[in-house]
């Protein structure tokens, strides 16, 4: 069996800056990722990163992602498997993955998770008409492909994946007919919400959708008030012609191959879903593996690179690996993280965070 | 109603605005009412006008005695926020940022959208700036009336002009 000391799950924003300080402590590091292309969501991100300049902000992801990749592609001790899906991670720290339908083992040292996140759904009649997306699935329709999803588009959803996608419609030449929201106020960046709204697209609060009609596909989309519960109102129903239906409804952590491993899971409603517990130094309740990025709690990539910097240095440290200035460093990048984390929209977070144990 | 909408309230607008007799040289004007964890104003201000302190959640403050107007927090700023205006012989001169392809053309008379998404009158484009260090966020340079000084923001996009 094909051996690695440390192999890295998911090239997004987490992984890839992982594999950056274990290159960098001298370590040889193997990354699986099941696209043909690395960087994760950020092969998508076409708009200006938030954050402080330390983590690249006002820089755009896919340019992030290149800074990313450049910085570690030619080394020495980098191997990397794309188009490979991982369905099986064993107690004995064996991964098992398909790549073009052919099953392979690898045997490792230390691992670290860094999947990523799944799209949520909400239940609406015909909500398995073609023609009703998840808002991720649409921007990598439109800015890894190029392919217009529909015409006229219905955004559900207000956080800030639902107010970006919606602009980047419009930026395709999509008509966005109108975001909703269940909620009673906006989830997102206010900055995002303005930039689609005088543009001319409504968003209304307190809207949920009731169904989608049409027979072979999306041709029109009921809408209606919520109540203070979020249950639908009776008699408040709106029809807008449509031709899809974009939801942006939240993200949940992928943690099943934490959980085949046996690593501890806990479920926190303000993390996304279930996640792995895990310590400051992004290790899971076994030892050797680490989680970092949005398995490990939904949040921005800004997070997810220091928190994959953090996973990196700390899964080198532990193998007696000699990383310069590591104790400075991880002090700035715990400092940076928890600045990120410290407005009005980190509560959620802050608040997932302190049921982990881990703020 | 921002919180609901997206549409900040006229006092909102209003608070962010310099006396006009600061106007009669170009400032810029920062549209971010709610904190979000976001720096690049500041880091990229050449002239030291616009500060961020160490939380970076802290909502930005400019000083319009330093701002020169010079247009460059507007295409850093990733949430688009940021216009630069200035007061001229009864009009408004605004650079704004713009992210849409075609981009407009020196000369042409485009529609002029209020922070509702309205069009409120027309204006006139008197420069189109996109620049390699700009990044795909152009500066449109437009002249309004001066009674759309705290109603104009953006203008109408137009796919296949």
């Amino acid at each position: 069996m094909k051996r690695a000391e440390f192999v890295i799950i998911g090239a997004g924003p987490a992984g890839l800056r992982a594999a950056k300080s274990l290159l960098d402590a001298g370590a040889k590091v193997l990354i699986i990722d099941r696209s043909d292309l690395l960087g994760g969501q950020l092969t998508k991100q076409t708009h200006m990163f938030f954050g402080s300049e330390k983590q690249h902000a006002s820089k755009r992801g896919i340019d992030i992602l290149k800074l990313m990749v450049d910085a570690i592609i030619e080394h020495e001790n980098l191997e990397i498997i794309t188009n490979a899906t991982v369905v099986g991670l064993y107690k004995d720290f064996v991964i098992g993955y398909v790549k073009a339908d052919v099953y392979y083992k690898i045997q490792a040292d230390s691992i670290i998770l860094a999947t990523g996140a799944s799209e949520k759904a909400i239940p609406f009649e015909n909500n398995d008409l073609p023609g009703v997306y998840a808002a991720g699935a649409v921007q990598t329709l439109m800015n890894v492909y190029g392919v217009k999803p529909g015409e006229k588009v219905l955004m559900v959803g207000s956080g800030n994946i639902g107010l970006i996608v919606a602009y980047q419609l419009m930026q395709a030449g999509v008509e966005v007919v109108k975001l909703i929201e269940a909620a009673s106020h906006i989830g997102g960046y206010l900055v995002h919400a303005s930039k689609i709204k005088r543009l001319g697209v409504d968003i209304c609060t307190n809207m949920s959708v009731k169904r989608a009609l049409g027979k072979d596909h999306v041709e029109a989309v009921e809408i209606w008030k919520l109540d203070a519960q979020w249950k639908g109102i009776e008699g408040t129903e709106e029809t807008l012609e449509v031709d899809t239906i974009c939801m942006a409804v939240g993200l949940a952590p992928l943690t099943e191959l934490l959980q085949q491993l046996g690593a501890e899971v806990k479920y926190v409603r303000e993390l996304g879903g279930n996640v792995p517990v895990i310590n400051q130094q992004f290790k899971t309740s076994i030892d050797g593996v680490y989680a970092c990025g949005d398995v490990a709690g939904i949040e921005e990539a800004s997070s997810a690179m220091m928190a994959g910097e953090i996973a990196g240095i700390e899964a080198a440290l532990s193998r007696g690996y000699d990383v310069e200035n590591a104790a400075n460093r991880l002090n700035e990048l715990r400092e940076d993280l928890s600045n990120l984390r410290n407005g009005p929209h980190g509560e959620k977070i802050r608040a997932g965070l302190a049921k982990l144990g881990v703020l | 109603m921002i919180e609901k909408t997206g549409v900040p309230s006229k006092d909102l607008i209003e608070s962010i605005f310099p006396d006009k007799v600061v106007l009669k040289k170009p400032k810029a004007i920062i549209e971010c009412y709610k904190e979000i964890p976001c720096n690049p104003c500041s880091t990229s201000c050449p002239f030291d006008a616009i500060h961020v302190p160490e939380d970076i959640n802290v909502r930005p403050e400019i000083d319009f005695d330093k701002c020169t107007g010079c247009g460059i927090c507007v295409y850093n700023c990733p949430g688009l926020a940021i216009t630069v205006m200035q007061l001229q012989n009864g009009k408004v001169s605004i650079k704004l940022p713009y992210e849409f392809t075609p981009l407009p053309t020196v000369g042409e008379m485009v529609n002029v959208m209020n922070r509702a998404g309205e069009v409120i009158t027309k204006g006139e484009i008197t420069k189109v700036q996109l620049t390699d260090k700009m990044n795909k966020t152009a500066l449109i340079h437009m002249v309004i009336d001066e009674i759309y000084l705290h109603e104009a923001i953006t203008i109408e996009v137009k796919h296949g002009r």
